[in-house]
């Protein structure tokens, strides 16, 4: 190494190109940047929600690579080269995902700002277990925190996602 | 709040990483999968010049199964550890404890390695370590060392390690044929850092009790080994029920808890010491 890494400049902009929900994205950021607030305040994807900023309430939780992860626990500079889904990913108004679709008829959330964490979380969830049981449902969900609706209608949710998802996957076959 | 600015080093081989740490020695810290790091510089706890991130480096990602030991590198993740089928053939322990590591979301993205670099007593898998008698592979300036398990932590989140050393990977120890284990804890929610828990490591021969040994998480200082092979051996399966008093008073002189807001230091070496013995039960039940 013939320059010193110890001059460099911490406040420098580095270029983050990522893709996010199968559509290139890319700007200029610190290198302190939180993939949460990279989504939220430079790419304007506001669906993913900051709650703690510290991983335990799971509010921020989006897919890398189809795994369940932290946005706040990485910078915006370790994405670069991963495929980002956000809950904006898991399905439009006009035509939600399994699991959101689930939540509406199940009343999964209510003021809704824990549901994004819990969307994806799920998500991810059923593509590894299609059929929970309802303990298995309540133990996928431990790790994301709800202050309104006291979780029985979430946990619900996620066995009705599962019945939709497999509905779904009967009709195209 | 917000992490302070730092200067990100994205080293793709070991020799960069290390040559990066080396130049920024106390400034700089490792960056594995950031869940203890990021939280603390989030906190601002800590405000490194440097992150020397460790992701991209090349050869540290692969779980191997050689000879004694299961070998997980530096960048193989908690959940990659607990998926392994051929760790889990030869050292089901490690499965057995990691599903007790926070949620899978953070599973996916800190790493084995890391959680025993950082030395949290109240994490899983130092305790699992010492348990193993691992060894901590380590790169540095001078070279390559390494360091047993037992020598390598000196206190909580402090490590025989040096500011410009990394570990590049752990060996956990295979037990001897006949050795059947378990862990066990206990904690507020599914996922949460636990209040007590417990590995233990029974090995028979002819139906009973040859060796065994435990190590603890939340309720010692530092990870170390009892050695529960004087109040075990030579039980077997139906009368273990009488080694339990033995049992539990090892473990409660064993264990030095502190309490805090979930427990106090009486409730966790209370459980401890319950834990250990209806662990003991079901593994010899087995
Ligand atoms: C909500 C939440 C709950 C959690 N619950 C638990 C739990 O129940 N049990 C548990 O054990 N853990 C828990 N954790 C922590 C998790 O297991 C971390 O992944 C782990 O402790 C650290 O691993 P990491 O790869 O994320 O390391 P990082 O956060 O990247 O690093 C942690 C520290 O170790 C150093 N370091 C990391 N790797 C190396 C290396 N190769 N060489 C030298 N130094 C290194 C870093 O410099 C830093 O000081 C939890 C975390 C969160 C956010
Ligand atoms: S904001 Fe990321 S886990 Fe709470
Ligand atoms: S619906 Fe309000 S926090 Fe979950």
């Amino acid at each position: 190494m013939n320059t010193s890494v110890a001059t460099h400049d911490a406040e420098a902009l580095v270029p983050v190109h990522v893709t996010v929900n199968g559509a290139p994205y890319g700007a200029s950021v610190p290198a302190r940047r939180l993939l949460s607030d990279f989504l939220r305040h430079d790419l304007r994807l506001t669906g993913t929600h900051v709650g703690c900023e510290h991983g335990v309430c799971g509010a921020c939780t989006i897919l890398l690579d189809g795994e369940p992860v932290r946005s706040c626990l990485m910078f915006a500079v370790q994405a670069v080269g991963h495929e980002v889904t956000t809950v904006e990913g898991c399905g439009t108004i006009e035509s939600m995902g399994p699991v959101q679709q689930a939540f509406t008829e199940c009343h999964g959330l209510q003021c809704g700002f824990c549901t994004p964490g819990f969307i994806t979380t799920i998500t991810a969830f059923l593509k590894e277990n299609p059929a929970p049981t309802q303990d298995e449902a309540r133990e996928a969900i431990s790790g994301n925190l709800c202050r309104c609706t006291g979780y029985q209608n979430i946990v619900k949710s996620v066995l009705r996602a599962a019945e939709i998802a497999g509905e779904q996957a009967g009709k195209t076959r | 709040m917000k992490p302070a600015p730092f200067v990100h080093h994205a080293p793709r081989t070991l020799d960069e990483a290390v040559a990066v740490l080396a130049e920024v020695g106390h400034d700089g810290k490792v960056l594995a999968g950031g869940q203890s790091l990021i939280p603390m510089l989030s906190m601002r706890l800590a405000a490194p010049a440097h992150l020397v991130d460790i992701n991209g480096v090349a050869g540290l990602d692969s779980l191997t199964v050689d000879g004694g030991y299961v070998r997980v590198g530096a960048t193989v993740r908690h959940r990659g550890v607990e998926r392994s089928e051929e760790g889990y053939a030869v050292l089901p322990l490690l499965r057995q404890a990691l599903l007790n590591v926070a949620h899978p979301a953070i599973r996916n993205r800190g790493t084995t390695v890391g959680s025993i670099a950082h030395a949290d007593a109240a994490g899983e898998m130092p305790s699992i370590a010492v348990l193993t008698d691992a060894v901590i592979e380590v790169r540095g300036p001078q070279g390559s060392r390494e360091i047993a398990a037992g020598e390598f932590f000196t206190g909580p989140l402090e490590t025989e390690l040096a500011a410009d050393e990394l570990v590049t990977a752990v060996r956990f120890g295979r037990f001897a044929p006949g050795t059947r284990t378990g862990f066990v804890e206990s904690a507020r929610r599914s996922g949460d850092y636990a209040m007590a828990g417990v590995g233990v490591a029974l090995t028979a021969a002819e139906g009973t009790v040859t060796a065994a040994r435990a190590s603890f998480v939340s309720v010692t200082d530092v990870p170390d080994v009892l050695d529960l092979t004087p109040v075990l051996a030579g039980a077997s399966a139906g009368d273990i029920a009488s080694r339990s008093d033995d049992l539990v008073t090892a473990v409660r002189e064993h264990v030095a808890p502190e309490g805090d807001i979930h427990a106090t230091a009486d409730y966790r070496r209370m459980l401890a010491a319950e834990l250990t013995r209806r662990l003991v039960a079901e593994v010899m039940s087995r």
